[in-house]
């Protein structure tokens, strides 16, 4: 009994004396399917690396972006990782808030990322965070009530066909709304749509001088199709939905067509949680003769904050965490369509992957037409898809969206809104010192 | 004289009290029948019968240890409201009995500090969090917190204390009582009732504070303010489990604001009626 004692408190005493040598790293995340899934596995990690131990904070996405933004900026340095957008990468690294990850190993490929999403990561030739999962955005319709209405989605629709289709599918009194899209106010939610809608229109946030164009005939034909389309065949309340709400509609078989994240597709498919996950067809973002079909492009990614005191065990981490084994890994214990997707081009020629993800190649086409470098048929002085790389956009975005959501609700009109977002736009453009 | 009021009057006011209250305990109460729902069942429209499953709750356990989130919230709760209780008491008798020419200034200028918007201030009170080592530290935010609750500890306390006759002090002062003695012997006992309700209305402004406790921690301190935002999702739907986790948040409170309802009560609506 003695001995038993013994051994037991030896073990303990090591095992604690170990913990105390291990490095900790605190991780900043958000509560995505995949991130929960990443902690999750992270055993794996911890088993290889036993001199790592990990920490996790998990935040809603704006907290998540405020506590990491007043921690970067004066150096607190309680995050090792960090959980960005390709919107925040670019404009950290010009900061000097990231370190380049120069250190992600020889088995790596850094090769296989898809180039619209590494290029997005990269400032000067250097990589600053790593993809874990990405999307662009398509439509996803139900092909049971486009046979019953006679309706063939075709290979590149457009806007006005689209349209057209809303208005022939919606049966209100069946419950059943031709499309929904997003409506709630904010520079990731309805301006996210709106701005790649108003690409695929032909238009652009600004000019070449960084003159707002929300005074011209694309943002106002954007807007009127939008406006007018929501009132025939959107959902009551659209004003107020945002993806989540749009994700439930759908699920629950109230919406003929949605336009949103291909990253929906893997819900909208899963027959546990939706109840038209056999009826689901998949088709590339609409456009209007421009052949630009929105530019949509996001990627939550991990990156290193400069002010972290352990850059090479957070980077050993990122390079386990965003590595094809890592998909593998996923595959092996919640099946191939649990892998995270658009971040690596073999993913996407993976028989299994493309077998077990119906919506695979819709989101490879979705992403492979992205291009956020030119994100309109215009000139432009800025990069990004469905939001302007600049840091005053978040602001901007949200105010403009915020009178875009009133006018869709009826609040005021089209006219008025894009005047107050031209006038919104030329007084921060002005005061950030944009136009001179 | 009491003005007769008839049974029928009774009874129509009962019942819209009744109405008000479930109106206001409604979200909450949907809140725990939601969390006792699968996550389909929760997305498919309004229904007061749940499945009654506890899946959400082993999921919630599963991604993060509750004990100590809760912990934590009990320590910075508790501690800061004691900490501003012993800080206030000396400081409302000081007003209450001993008014000087600044006091009613004073008192404004404490008040007006909560009308100041706390982001405001975020980023020089992370600084020194930082330069003093004080960041994810319970002890840090237990002094924040204390510091922000104070005002209203002291304003209640001298209005409980304004209520006490001053000359019941300076008996006891005649009867030779020190400063001490007149205070933890003499007044303490007699404020029981007004300092009960300041320190349970305190536990509960401290435990429900989110913006620094959810922006001064990552993970030793971090309360269940912390716990609650972990589970709230951009893109997915996990109502179910942000239901259970809001419901294991607000439980610890809401039993202990049952059992000290009447204090609460009496404590709020001290000096509202004469």
């Amino acid at each position: 009994m003695k001995l038993r004692a013994l051994i037991l408190g030896v073990c303990s005493a090591s095992a604690f004396a170990f913990a105390a040598h291990a490095e900790a790293i605190t991780i900043a995340t958000v509560n995505n399917g995949d991130m929960i899934r990443m902690q999750k596995l992270a055993d794996d990690f911890t088993k290889k690396n036993p001199d790592i131990q990990l920490n996790w904070v998990t935040l809603e996405e704006n907290v998540l972006r405020e506590r990491v933004t007043t921690d970067i900026a004066t150096k607190g340095g309680q995050y090792d990782i960090v959980t960005i957008g390709n919107y925040e990468v670019p404009i950290w690294a010009k900061q000097d808030w990231l370190l380049a990850l120069d250190k992600l190993g020889p088995d790596y490929d850094v090769d296989d990322l898809l180039p619209a999403i590494r290029g997005g990561l990269t400032v000067d030739g250097k990589l600053y965070a790593a993809p874990f999962y990405g999307e662009s955005a398509m439509i996803m319709y139900r092909t049971d009530l486009f046979e019953k209405a006679g309706l063939k989605m075709p290979e590149k629709p457009s806007w006005d066909f689209i349209g057209d289709a809303a208005r022939k599918i919606t049966d209100r009194a069946a419950g059943i709304n031709g499309i929904c899209l997003r409506g709630k106010a904010g520079w990731g939610e309805n301006m996210a749509l709106l701005t790649a809608m108003d690409n695929s229109f032909g238009g652009r946030w600004f000019d070449e001088k960084w003159q707002p164009q929300f005074d011209q005939p694309e943002w106002k034909k954007t807007m009127d199709f939008y406006v007018k389309l929501m009132k025939d065949a959107g959902p009551e309340g659209a004003s107020s939905n945002g993806f989540n709400e749009n994700l439930t509609l759908f699920q629950q078989g109230k919406c003929g067509m949605w336009i949103d994240a291909t990253v929906a597709a893997s819900f909208v498919s899963d027959p546990k949680n939706s109840k038209v996950a056999d009826k689901v067809g998949y088709a590339i973002f609409p456009d209007e003769n421009t052949d630009n079909h929105g530019n949509w492009l996001w990627s939550w990614n991990l990156a290193i904050p400069a002010s972290s005191q352990k850059a090479d065990a957070a980077e050993k981490f990122i390079a386990w965490a965003t590595s094809k084994e890592y998909t593998e890994l996923v595959a092996s214990k919640q099946g191939w369509a649990a892998a995270p997707p658009g971040t690596r081009t073999s993913l996407y020629k993976n028989p299994e992957y493309l077998k077990a993800a119906p919506f695979a190649e819709p989101t490879l086409a979705a992403m492979t037409a992205a291009d956020i470098t030119k994100p309109s048929v215009k000139p432009v002085p800025y990069t990004g898809g469905q939001f302007v790389a600049i840091p005053e956009f978040q602001g901007l975005g949200t105010t403009v969206g915020q009178l875009f959501s009133a006018a869709l609700a009826g609040q005021s009109s089209v006219d008025d809104a894009l005047a107050a977002a031209q006038a919104a736009s030329v007084r921060e453009m002005t005061r950030a010192g944009y136009i001179k | 004289m009491a003005r007769a009021v008839s049974t029928r009057t009774k009874i129509g006011w009962t019942i819209a009290a009744w109405i008000v209250a479930l109106l206001i305990f409604f979200p909450i109460l949907y809140t725990i029948i939601t969390s006792f729902k699968t996550e389909p069942e929760a997305i498919s429209g309004f229904s007061l019968i749940p499945s009654g499953t506890l899946e959400s709750y082993w999921e919630v356990q599963s991604r993060y240890n509750y004990f100590q989130p809760f912990m934590n919230s009990v320590i910075i709760s508790v501690g800061s409201t004691v900490l501003a209780l012993l800080v206030g008491i000396p400081a409302a008798w000081s007003m209450a009995f001993s008014p000087g020419r600044f006091t009613k200034d004073i008192l404004m200028w404490m008040l007006s500090t909560k009308m100041m918007p706390a982001v405001a201030v975020l980023v020089p009170i992370y600084l020194l969090f930082r330069d003093w080592g004080l960041l994810d530290s319970r002890i840090g935010l237990t002094v924040m917190l204390m510091l922000i609750n104070l005002p209203i500890v002291v304003w209640m306390l001298y209005t409980y204390f304004r209520e006490i006759p001053g000359e019941i002090l300076e008996a006891a002062r005649m009867d030779g009582a020190t400063l001490w003695g007149e205070i933890v012997y003499v007044l303490t006992p007699m404020a029981v009732p007004g300092i009960a309700s300041t320190l349970l209305l305190n536990i509960i402004l401290a435990w429900n504070e989110s913006f620094w406790t959810i922006r001064l921690t990552t993970v030793n301190a971090a309360p269940l303010t912390a716990f609650i935002t972990s589970f709230s999702s951009p893109q997915g739907l996990f109502w179910a489990k942000l239901s259970a986790a809001s419901t294991l948040a607000i439980a610890p409170i809401l039993i202990m604001g049952w059992f000290s309802q009447r204090q609460l009560v009496r404590g709020l609506t001290f000096g509202a009626v004469k």
